[in-house]
This record gives structure tokens, C-alpha cells and sequence, in this order.
């Protein structure tokens, strides 16, 4: 057996990449493991919207975190990381919707994060492929748009160049107790484990109060300038197109190299890769109530992936407490692209022993073990699912 | 628009035919759909000349009533049970809406593509598939006085080279990749085809005056004579000269045209999505032509790159089989075990020569659409793994023609299809699949 590392991180998607760099930054022996390459999960499906959010505070100081983070990257990623400072605009189909642009343009001010309140007008000359008759819009100019497997790629570089190394092809079957187990039957150890498997966390520790989310997303050939921003309708906090238990909502990305990427669904209790063509349909009709010319654009590929829910929304950072060594990483739903870098922060300051920069407590997974470890998770989860 | 059918064919090349007039002599309610507007597949689909086997069967196809789909393309299954399914098809007239396809039994005979290999210059203007130039030329591309060098691999290179002389071009050289000795058992195989061995001496009498090489191949395709690449920007670089490797030799030729293809590659994706079994690249399928997802059949070329014959032949016993009539389909596949001996001494003489996978440089690009270089292909594991950090094998083509390329080069498999399975406009996956029971088809017969 080789000497033990600092830190194994079991995961190489964009949140093990962020917390193999940060560990590694903080001088840390760092292994990172995947059981196939870097990047090919749910970040290798993910938009790659890099947006401040603010269902809730915790929620809201970790995008905003980690969208400043991704602001001070921006200047040294290479090119094929594809990062763009595009900006969000939160589409307000009618008053009531311009509204919640005013209500969040207040909370986000007081984060700190510098917004637009655009009109009827203005949202036109902004965006025309738009319908006609839409309200307003507020503008997140410091929300971007990049490509994540090259992201993750690029963080892994990074770690790598601070000393850490990379073991891909390797799935890991156990992971605790200091101890990481391999499906070829090799072990290695190490002081702290990460387990930053996405939604496939639940594979090494089934407790985890981590639900599988499906989502589709369609990419289509290159249009140059259909659209400018990423757009999101504001009906998308109400999640209001709801579609057999499942949903979906007008969210649509414009990439560097031309192409349109149009979003987005979420369903629950789908656990296979396969195309739901009702939703699929529903997702684009959608779409096309705010972009009426979208049906002409031509279609390259259809895709699903897996985002990593808990019960709260929010991301499971910090010790397991049932295992001194085991640290999670994971369950960052809709948001991991955005949010690995602040959840990187603070993995390494939680191993290094160092103050993090925001608090860490909201995002503890010992909140879903307080009290009586059975309190129904699935109580938690259908509580979540109306809202 | 919805239709129902009772079998339904995917391709109108010569298996597509013939499972249809198979089909549709049973009593079935047919329908066959095929993105060209005219039927015929690779072979037969373009008029004149056409041989007397092709005017007969497509004769034949034309007065069968069956429901045609001509310029339709399947872009994505949207049910798929043993009792039947639905397929969405769009139309290549963009204002026609994508269309529903109800049926009970499936035959896919969706027929096969070039394989093209890189090397530098092959993305040059008139370095094209030996098959497309052909098509080219059919569809009025002059050619007549025109310099052709004819590489790669397969019995195509022969039969185009014929072509392009008769219509006056100057074939300069017919550059197999295969050895003589690769080739021997096809020779045999052949012996016991008459027609095809007529066939193949009446091309190589057509081309007498061309040297027929074996065991050579492109190097390399330059824009300038024994130059490479470099001019004023703003002018076109064009095909000037081809260089050729045999036995350790390396020429120069001067020409007008390269046409190059390594054999053809089975065009699997809607096979792939419906799940059904593959091996070797190949639809596996039984006697009756059936697959392993029950309700679908295959015949043609994605069973198994076998001509014009053996497609014909696997096309009417998927036909008879689908239509209820597995007597008469076992007793047809008995003539099958001699069309397969020719199948696989045709892939033994098409198997491609180890250092072709040397040809690329550093900075051939290898995808077309996404510009992605060899040397960017080298690290990368998978083609899962280049698709994701290189961009190969995303652009409109989805990997269509790179993929071929990189299983060859990297021992790289394909990933499993993903719809739509061709690009489709956004406006064709928004329809639900209709669930009630929509109108009967007209069936056109005449
Ligand atoms: C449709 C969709 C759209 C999205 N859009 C956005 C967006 O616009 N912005 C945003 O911020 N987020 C978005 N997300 C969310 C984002 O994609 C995820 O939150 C993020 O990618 C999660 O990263 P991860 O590293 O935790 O997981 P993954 O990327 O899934 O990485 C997990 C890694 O762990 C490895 N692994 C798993 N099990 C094992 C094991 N046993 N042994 C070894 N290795 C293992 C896997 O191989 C994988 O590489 C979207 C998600 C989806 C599905
Ligand atoms: C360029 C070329 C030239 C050839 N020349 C000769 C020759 O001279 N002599 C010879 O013996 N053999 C030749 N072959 C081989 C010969 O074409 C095949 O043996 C024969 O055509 C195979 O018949 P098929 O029906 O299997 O496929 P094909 O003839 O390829 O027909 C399949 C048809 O299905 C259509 N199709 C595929 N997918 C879909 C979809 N999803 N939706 C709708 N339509 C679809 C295709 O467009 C095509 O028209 C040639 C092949 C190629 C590629």
C-alpha cells in the first residue's frame, strides 16, 4: 500500500475538480478518483449557467460566492472553457411578474450583486426574437455562461499542477473509515475522503437524502445572435407548467460557438437516460411561447441528465457525522456548475481547519440527522415538491 | 398528420423494395419511407443508366400498393412495444409538419454510407467519396476530360472509375488499399456469383487502360504541386496533385478529382435506438431477418455489407416474415449461406491496412464539422471522452462521418444514438405522439 493521502476526493465532475484544487491549494496530498473521466456526469449534461440565486439566504450567499469566484477565474481560463459574461434575464411575462423583478432586485442589491430593471421596451431592443407584449425583465449582468466538462477539465489541471493527482477508470465501491475500495479490489487511505459523486453519492452511502431530478435539454446547429442573454421566465420560481408531477420551464443559453441551448424539465422518480417525448414536447412549446421563430432552428441532439436533489434545496457540504474521515460533497441539484467553486472553499477549509469565507453551517449534512435519524426524508421531499 | 400501417419499411434502397413488394403482395398495409425523393437507394436511385435488374425491381416497387413516403425522413421513435410503435418522420419541405408512423411489424433497410479516412488534404474541394462524385456526376457535374484519381477500398472504386471513363473523364489510377493476396478469397467467392464476376470483367474491361494498384494508397492531397497548403488568403486552394504510396514508393500525380472511400459503413443509428442486438457493427438478426426487439426486422446492408443481391434477398424474406409467412421466408434464407460467403470474403478484401491509420498528421483535422485536429484526438479515451472535451462528433454530421473514422483510428465504439437520429427542426419534437386511432392511410396503387 502507498503512503496516505491528505485527501481522496471520489469524483471528478465539476465539484470534485473545485475541491481537488482547493485542497490542493491549501498544500494538501490530493487523489482524485472517477469511475470513468473528468466531467462526464450530470456536469457533462449540465446548461453551465453560472447564476446568483435566491430561493433562499444560504442559497443565495453560496451563488453569489461562488459567482465572484468564477468572476476572478475568468481572466486565465482558456478558451475552450467557453466562459462568457453573457448576463440573465429573468423574463416577466405581466405585471405581476414585474413585480418579483422588483422584489429580487432589491434582495439581490443587498447581496451586492448589481442589477437592471428593464421594460417592455427595452427587453425587446435587448432580445427581439422575443414574443411580443412581455413586461420587463431584470438584467444579472455578472451571470455568465461556460462549458462545463472543460471547466471541470480545467480545475483538474489546476489541482494537478498544485501536486494533487488524478486516478480515472476506477470505480470506487466503498468509500469511510479512512479507507477508499475499489471495484478491481485495490485500496488506498487517507486522512479525509470526499465524496463528490453527484447523484451517484447514494452508491456509497444510501442514506444520503439525495433524490434523483431528470432534466432534458436540446441542442441546436449554429444561429449566431438568435439570442444574446440567457433567458429564464420568471414563471420558473413558481415552476408553475407543471406536466404529470413533472415540469418545465422557458430557459434558453446562448453558446459561444453560435449554437442555442434550450431548457429545461425536471422529474422526479426517473432513474434511466431515456427521452420523455411528452415533456420533451412540452419543454419546446414552452419555449416557443417566448421565442415564437424557435421551431425553425434545426435540432442536433437531445440529452438528459441527473441533478442531485435534496429535500431543501440545498447542497450537502461538510463532515458526515457518522464517520470522522467522510467529508460529502454533493446533492447541488440545478445549481453545481455554478456552485462547485464555493463548495471547493469550502471542503479545503473544513479539512485544513481554516475560517471559510461564508458559513458554513446551512449547508452541514448533519441538518438531516438532528433529531430522529428516520424523520421521514420522504416527508421532506414531497414538502418540496409544491413549491 | 398520422398514419397507420401494417409494416412499415424504413429505405427504398433494393432491400426497402423488396420488402415492400413482399409486403404488400401479402396484403399488408405498407409503407415505405426514404429521404430521397426517388426510390432506389445508393444503386439504383439515380435514372441512367440503369441495368435491367434495377428498372425491373423498381417497376415492380412503383406498381405495388404501398403507401410512399418519398423525402421523409425518421428522426425519433416515440413508442416502441412487441405488438408495434410509433416514428416520427419530418418532411424535407420545411413548412410540411413531422409526421406520426403507427405500425405492427418494422423492417429497417436504411442501407449503408462511405467511410471516409483522413489524411492530409482530404477536406480539399474535389477530394470527394468515390460514391459522391459518382453522384455528382450523375447529377451533371462535367467530368468529361477531367484528370480522376480513384482511391481506398471496395468493389466501388472499379465500378465508379467505370463510370467516369465512359462519361469521358481521364482516370488517372485506381489505388485499392487491399493486397492481391487480401483479395484472393473474394476472387474465389466470385467464381460462384456469375453475374457478379461478369459485372466485375466488364468494369475492368471498361478501365483497361487505367493501372489497377494494389496495396496503394493516398498519402497525401496538395493544392499546389509537391507544396502544401500556402497562398494568398482569399483564393480557393484546389486539388492539384495526389500523392501515392505503394510498396515503399511514394509518387506525385497531377489530377482534377480525388475520389476516396474505404468501403462503406452500415447506417445503424434508428437500429441502435430501438435496441436492437449489434455485433461487430452489425444488426445481428435471425433467419427470418428478425432482430432482437421483437416487431422489428432488418435487411440490407446494416446486417452486413453484402451488394445489391444480398439486400434484395434479405429485403423479400423480411417482407414474407413480417407479413405472417415464415415458411415461405425460411425456405427464401436458404439461399442465403452462399450470399453471406461472399459477404464476409467482400469485408476480408475491404479490411482496412494498419498503417492507414498513419496517414493523419498533427494537424489533419479528423471533424469536419467541429475543425478537430488528430492531435488534439490522441489523449482522449473514448468517443464519449472526445465528444466531450474536443467538440469531435458534435456538429450537424453527429459523428456520422468522423465516427467511422475514429473507430478505425482509436478503436473508439460509437455512442449509442441519441434522437433525433438526423437534425430535425426544433418545431418537429414539440408535437405529442397522437394516442387515438387516426385515419386510415390512402393506399396509392395503381
Ligand atoms: C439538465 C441539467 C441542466 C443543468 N444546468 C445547470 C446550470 O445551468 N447551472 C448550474 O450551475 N448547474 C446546472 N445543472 C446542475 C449541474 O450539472 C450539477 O449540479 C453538477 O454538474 C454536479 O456536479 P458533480 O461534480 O457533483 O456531479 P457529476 O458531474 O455527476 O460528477 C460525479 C462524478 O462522480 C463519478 N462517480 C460516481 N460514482 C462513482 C464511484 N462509485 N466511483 C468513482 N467515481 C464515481 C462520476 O463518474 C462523475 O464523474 C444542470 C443539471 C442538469 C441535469
Ligand atoms: C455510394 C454507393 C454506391 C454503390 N454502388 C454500388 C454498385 O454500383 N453496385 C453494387 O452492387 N453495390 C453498390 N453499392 C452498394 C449498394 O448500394 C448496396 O448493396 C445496396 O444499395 C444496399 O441496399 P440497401 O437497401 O441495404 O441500402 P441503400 O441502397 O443504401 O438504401 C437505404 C435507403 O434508406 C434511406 N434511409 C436511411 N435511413 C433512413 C431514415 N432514418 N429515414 C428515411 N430514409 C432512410 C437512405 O437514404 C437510402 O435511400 C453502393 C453503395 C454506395 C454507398
Amino acid at each position: 500500500m502507498t503512503d496516505p493521502y491528505d485527501v481522496i476526493v471520489v469524483g471528478a465532475g465539476i465539484v470534485g475538480a473545485a475541491c481537488a484544487r482547493a485542497c490542493a491549494a491549501q498544500g494538501l496530498t490530493t487523489l482524485v478518483v472517477d469511475a470513468a473521466g473528468v466531467g462526464g456526469g450530470a456536469t457533462a449534461a449540465g446548461m453551465g449557467h453560472i447564476v446568483v440565486m435566491d430561493d433562499s439566504p444560504a442559497q443565495l450567499a453560496l451563488t453569489r460566492r461562488s459567482q465572484q469566484l468564477w468572476g476572478a477565474l475568468a481572466a486565465e481560463l482558456p478558451s475552450k472553457v467557453e466562459f462568457e459574461p453573457r448576463g440573465t434575464l429573468w423574463v416577466a411575462a405581466d405585471e405581476e411578474e414585474m413585480q418579483e423583478v422588483r422584489r429580487k432586485q432589491v434582495v439581490y442589491s443587498a447581496a451586492g450583486v448589481r442589477t437592471e430593471v428593464l421594460d417592455a421596451h427595452s427587453l425587446a431592443a435587448a432580445e427581439p426574437q422575443l414574443r411580443p407584449g412581455l413586461a420587463g425583465a431584470l438584467l444579472v449582468p455578472s451571470d455568465a455562461v461556460l462549458y462545463p466538462p472543460a471547466a471541470a477539465a480545467y480545475l483538474i489541471h489546476q489541482a494537478m499542477d498544485l501536486g494533487a493527482r488524478m486516478l480515472p477508470s476506477q470505480r470506487v465501491v466503498a468509500a469511510g473509515r479512512g479507507q477508499v475500495r475499489m471495484e478491481d479490489g485495490s485500496s488506498l487511505s487517507a486522512s479525509r475522503i470526499v465524496n463528490a459523486c453527484g447523484a451517484g453519492a447514494i452508491s456509497l452511502l444510501p442514506e444520503l437524502p439525495i433524490r434523483k431530478r431528470r432534466g432534458h435539454l436540446l441542442i441546436t446547429d449554429r444561429y449566431p445572435g438568435f439570442v444574446h442573454h440567457q433567458l429564464v421566465e420568471l414563471g420558473y420560481l413558481k415552476s408553475a407548467h407543471s406536466v404529470a408531477g413533472a415540469s418545465v420551464a422557458f430557459n434558453v443559453q446562448p453558446r459561444q460557438t453560435g449554437q442555442v441551448l434550450i431548457g429545461s424539465s425536471r422529474e422526479f422518480g426517473e432513474e434511466d437516460a431515456a427521452i420523455n417525448h411528452t415533456l420533451l414536447a412540452a419543454m419546446l412549446r414552452r419555449a416557443q411561447s417566448y421565442l415564437p421563430r424557435i421551431g425553425a432552428l434545426k435540432t442536433i441532439r437531445v440529452w438528459t441528465g441527473f441533478r442531485a436533489a435534496t429535500p431543501d434545496k440545498l447542497p450537502l457540504i461538510g463532515p458526515w457525522p457518522d464517520d470522522p474521515s467522510l467529508l460529502l460533497a454533493t446533492g447541488h441539484e440545478g445549481l453545481g456548475i455554478t456552485t462547485s467553486l464555493a463548495t471547493g472553499e469550502l471542503v479545503a477549509a473544513e479539512i485544513a481547519g481554516v475560517k471559510p469565507e461564508i458559513p458554513a453551517q446551512p449547508y452541514l449534512p448533519a441538518r438531516f440527522l438532528d433529531g430522529s435519524r428516520a424523520a421521514s426524508q420522504q416527508g421532506l421531499f414531497e414538502e418540496a415538491a409544491h413549491d | 398528420m398520422t398514419q397507420i400501417f401494417d409494416t412499415l419499411v424504413i429505405g427504398a434502397g433494393p432491400a426497402g423494395m423488396a420488402a415492400a413488394i413482399a409486403a404488400a403482395e401479402s396484403g399488408q398495409r405498407v409503407g415505405v419511407v426514404d429521404d430521397n425523393p426517388a426510390p432506389g437507394g445508393q444503386v439504383w436511385r439515380h435514372g441512367t443508366p440503369l441495368p435491367n435488374a434495377g428498372r425491373r425491381w423498381k417497376g415492380q416497387f412503383e406498381a405495388a400498393p404501398a403507401v410512399r413516403l418519398a423525402g421523409w425522413r425518421v428522426i425519433d421513435c416515440l413508442r416502441l412495444a412487441p405488438d408495434g410503435g410509433v416514428l416520427r418522420a419530418e418532411c424535407n419541405t420545411p413548412s410540411v409538419p413531422a409526421a406520426d408512423l403507427h405500425f405492427r411489424h418494422l423492417i429497417l433497410a436504411t442501407g449503408a454510407r462511405e467511410r471516409f479516412l483522413p489524411f492530409p488534404g482530404w477536406t480539399l474541394p474535389n477530394v470527394m467519396g468515390v460514391g459522391g462524385l459518382d453522384a455528382m456526376v450523375r447529377g451533371g457535374l462535367p467530368i468529361a476530360g477531367k484528370r480522376v484519381v480513384v482511391a481506398g477500398t471496395g468493389p466501388l472504386l472499379l465500378a465508379v472509375a467505370a463510370h467516369l471513363i465512359k462519361r469521358g473523364a481521364q482516370v488517372v489510377a485506381i489505388c485499392e488499399q487491399a493486397s492481391l493476396a487480401q483479395m484472393a478469397p473474394l476472387g474465389l467467392a466470385l467464381l460462384r456469383q456469375p453475374g457478379k464476376l461478369r459485372q466485375g470483367a466488364a468494369y475492368r474491361w471498361a478501365t483497361r487502360k487505367t493501372p489497377f494498384l494494389t496495396h496503394c494508397w493516398p498519402l497525401a492531397a496538395l493544392a499546389e504541386p509537391g507544396a502544401d497548403d500556402h497562398r494568398d488568403p482569399g483564393t480557393q486552394p484546389r486539388l492539384r496533385t495526389v500523392t501515392l504510396h505503394r510498396n515503399e514508393r511514394q509518387w506525385n500525380v497531377a489530377c482534377d478529382y480525388l475520389a476516396c472511400g474505404f468501403h462503406l459503413v452500415p447506417n445503424t443509428e434508428l437500429a441502435t435506438l430501438l435496441g436492437c442486438q449489434m455485433q461487430d457493427g452489425f444488426v445481428v438478426t435471425d433467419q427470418q431477418m428478425r432482430t432482437s426487439t421483437p416487431g422489428v426486422w432488418c435487411a440490407g446492408e446494416p446486417t452486413g455489407i453484402g451488394g445489391v443481391d444480398a439486400s434484395l434477398l434479405e429485403g423479400r424474406i423480411a417482407g414474407l416474415s413480417a407479413a405472417g409467412k415464415s415458411e415461405a421466408a425460411l425456405s427464401l434464407s436458404q439461399r442465403r449461406p452462399a450470399i453471406q460467403a461472399f459477404t464476409q470474403a467482400l469485408e476480408h478484401a475491404c479490411r482496412l491496412n494498419p498503417r492507414l491509420r498513419d496517414l493523419a498528421a498533427e494537424e489533419t483535422t479528423v471533424c469536419r464539422c467541429e475543425d478537430v485536429h488528430m492531435g488534439a484526438l490522441r489523449e482522449r479515451s473514448s468517443a464519449r471522452d472526445a465528444r466531450l472535451h474536443t467538440r469531435c462528433g458534435m456538429g450537424p454530421c453527429q459523428g456520422r462521418i468522423c465516427g467511422a473514422a475514429t473507430e478505425f483510428l482509436f478503436g473508439w465504439l460509437p455512442d449509442p444514438a441519441r434522437p433525433p437520429i438526423f437534425p430535425a427542426l426544433v418545431s418537429s419534437l414539440m408535437e405529442e405522439a397522437a394516442a387515438g386511432s387516426p385515419a386510415q392511410p390512402e393506399i396509392d396503387s395503381r
